[in-house]
């Protein structure tokens, strides 16, 4: 489904990511793992476009989308979950939503959609007149992945959706996202949380200095010497 | 409701009828050709005020050029009126659409730069605006300005007094507010306030941001042409002196005082600023003196104005309704 084959980035002369090759599949839930500064938004803002790779392709579903703009990734079928959510903190929640739905027409679509996105956070419904930034941290992340679900996406890319909640939340965040997972939608999620994301992802790549050095699925990952030692036994 | 939130509609007529209807009955109650000229400036630093607020306030943009574009307008009605005998009405929208062209070129050209960057380009934009009409004699008659321009005209007939000219900017105000509310509350008005509150997450939420800030700046620039053409015919004489870098000042310091991000903070900030100094005028000289000291306590009391949206200035005065809300964990890195 999306597919980057040899992707290079670079900001200016600083080049970040090196000879990069990753694969999500239709319906799978992948995480990339990484310490800081080895790459992980990069990858991201590479995807989004939002920065463009200097070598190498993106593909999402057969077409390459590594020269477009990021309204058009979104329109492709790809919503991102941002780093520290980045709601607007001065448009109401529902103003919020709809500005995830941003790329749609369909006005009878985006109404239905909404109902359905305060079905599954029915705390956004009450707090629907509210401005985005009254929200607490964790309000905020339903706030940033049900915006993200109104453009109807094939895939979300969620950039460390765990940062700076509260445990409560960060465990109610990854049921979510796995719970989007089982309905279908494709995953990449960007984590440093390497415990809490093998547990519910497929498979799993490790980012060490912009370059690839492990790639295995989520069960093997965890019992990886290498990843014991550097993520999980800390 | 809080002020800053207002949109006129036809469910909240009570608000805003009332004033508009004041606003009918103004000349006929008040004979004075010099309090009627002070409403109808007031009324075409409404305009000029309102659609900064477009840009500055709504998208976020630091645009200085603003008295450049109010300018450019007013020089295209003078010269299509007094050269080509072209009529106010049709000179009133040339105005507008040849303001928003250049303010097209410019956003092009410009729109990349962000923040402090776009405020110097406009700024050197202003000037040359200024010096083009200085010494593009042949075109604008230099430093002797367009005198003898037509006045507007109602149905035929050439208006006179300024009690025309009052019914004709009102009607105008109206309108430009009614569009202005339109386009703040449409999709494109949701993408300008997204762009302005966090332009990474605008783009991520597939708004295309640098076609929207370019629509944002033509849309400004637009009403800047349209109350340059009313200006050129209300007036009847134009020169580059009333299009410098001041008049910028004098229309953000408006914006600024009233209110950024809403749609009353601009009206107001505008006809306080011009009715100010007139009221003032008892205190002689001490008149500046008063002005600055409620400019002062504006910034340090209110910084976002009387009407501004809290917050819209990143910071928050004594007097302000509400701290910026802000999540307690996780700014943006």
């Amino acid at each position: 489904m999306l597919e980057l084959r040899g992707v290079s980035t670079r900001y200016g002369p600083v080049q970040v990511l090196w000879n990069l090759s990753l694969t999500v599949r239709e319906g799978e839930l992948v995480c990339l793992l990484g310490g800081n500064a080895s790459g992980k938004s990069t990858t991201m803002k590479t995807i989004l476009g939002l920065v463009h790779p200097f070598r190498g392709e993106i593909a999402f579903r057969g077409q390459p989308i590594h020269r477009a703009t990021p309204a058009q990734v979104v329109r492709a079928g790809i919503a991102p979950v941002l780093e520290s959510r980045r709601i607007f903190p001065e448009l109401t929640v529902y103003e919020n939503l709809l500005m995830g739905a941003y790329t749609r027409a369909d006005a009878a679509g985006i109404r239905q959609d909404i109902d359905r996105v305060y079905d599954r956070f029915p705390l956004l419904r009450q707090r629907r007149g509210q401005l985005g930034g009254t929200l607490s941290g964790g309000e905020q992340q339903m706030l940033a992945i049900a915006r993200a679900l109104l453009a109807r996406p094939r895939m979300l890319i969620m950039d460390e959706p765990s940062m700076g909640l509260s445990p409560l939340y960060v465990e109610r965040t990854f049921e979510i996202i796995q719970g989007l997972n089982r309905e279908g939608i494709a995953i990449l999620l960007v984590e440093q949380n390497a415990n809490m994301a093998l547990a519910i992802a497929d498979r799993g790549y490790v980012l060490q200095t912009g370059r690839i050095v492990l790639s295995d699925t989520a069960q093997n990952l965890v019992n990886h010497p290498m990843m014991r030692k550097a993520y999980l036994e800390l | 409701m809080p002020l800053y939130e207002f949109v006129p509609r036809r469910s909240n007529w009570h608000a805003w009828l009332p004033v508009l209807l004041g606003l009918l009955l103004f000349p006929l109650l008040v004979q004075s050709e010099y309090l009627l000229n002070i409403a109808v400036y007031a009324g075409i630093y409404v305009i000029l005020t309102s659609s900064l607020n477009i840009t500055n306030g709504y998208t976020g943009l630091f645009s200085f050029g603003h008295a450049a574009f109010y300018g450019i307008g007013a020089y295209t009605a003078a010269i299509l009126a007094t050269r080509s005998g072209i009529p106010f009405w049709l000179t009133l929208p040339l105005a507008g659409i040849v303001a928003s062209a250049f303010g097209a070129a410019i956003a092009l050209l410009t729109l990349r730069l962000g923040g402090i960057f776009l405020a110097l380009v406009t700024i050197g934009f202003q000037e040359i605006a200024y010096l083009v009409i200085l010494n593009w004699v042949s075109l604008t008659r230099g430093p002797m300005g367009i005198p003898g321009i037509p006045p507007a005209t109602i149905w035929g007939v050439a208006l006179s007094g300024n009690r025309g000219y009052y019914f004709l900017i009102l009607a105008l105000d109206t309108l430009v507010l009614f569009l202005i509310s339109r386009i703040v509350t449409s999709r494109v008005g949701r993408a300008f306030v997204a762009i302005r509150e966090d332009e990474l997450a605008a783009q991520s939420a597939g708004i295309a941001t640098f076609p929207t800030k370019v629509l944002s700046f033509v849309v400004a620039t637009f009403f800047a042409g349209i109350a340059g053409g009313f200006f050129a015919h209300h007036a009847r004489f134009v020169s580059a002196d009333s299009f410098r870098l001041d008049e910028t000042f004098a229309i953000l310091t408006m914006l600024i005082v009233g209110g950024m991000g809403s749609l009353p903070g601009p009206v107001i900030g505008a006809v306080f600023l011009v009715v100010l100094p007139e009221a003032s005028r008892f205190l002689a000289e001490y008149r500046g003196v008063v002005y600055g000291l409620i400019l002062i306590g504006v910034i340090l009391f209110r910084p976002e104005g009387i009407a501004g949206v809290p917050g819209i200035i990143r910071t928050r005065g004594a007097l302000s309704r509400a701290e910026k809300p802000s999540a307690e964990e996780g700014q943006p890195a």
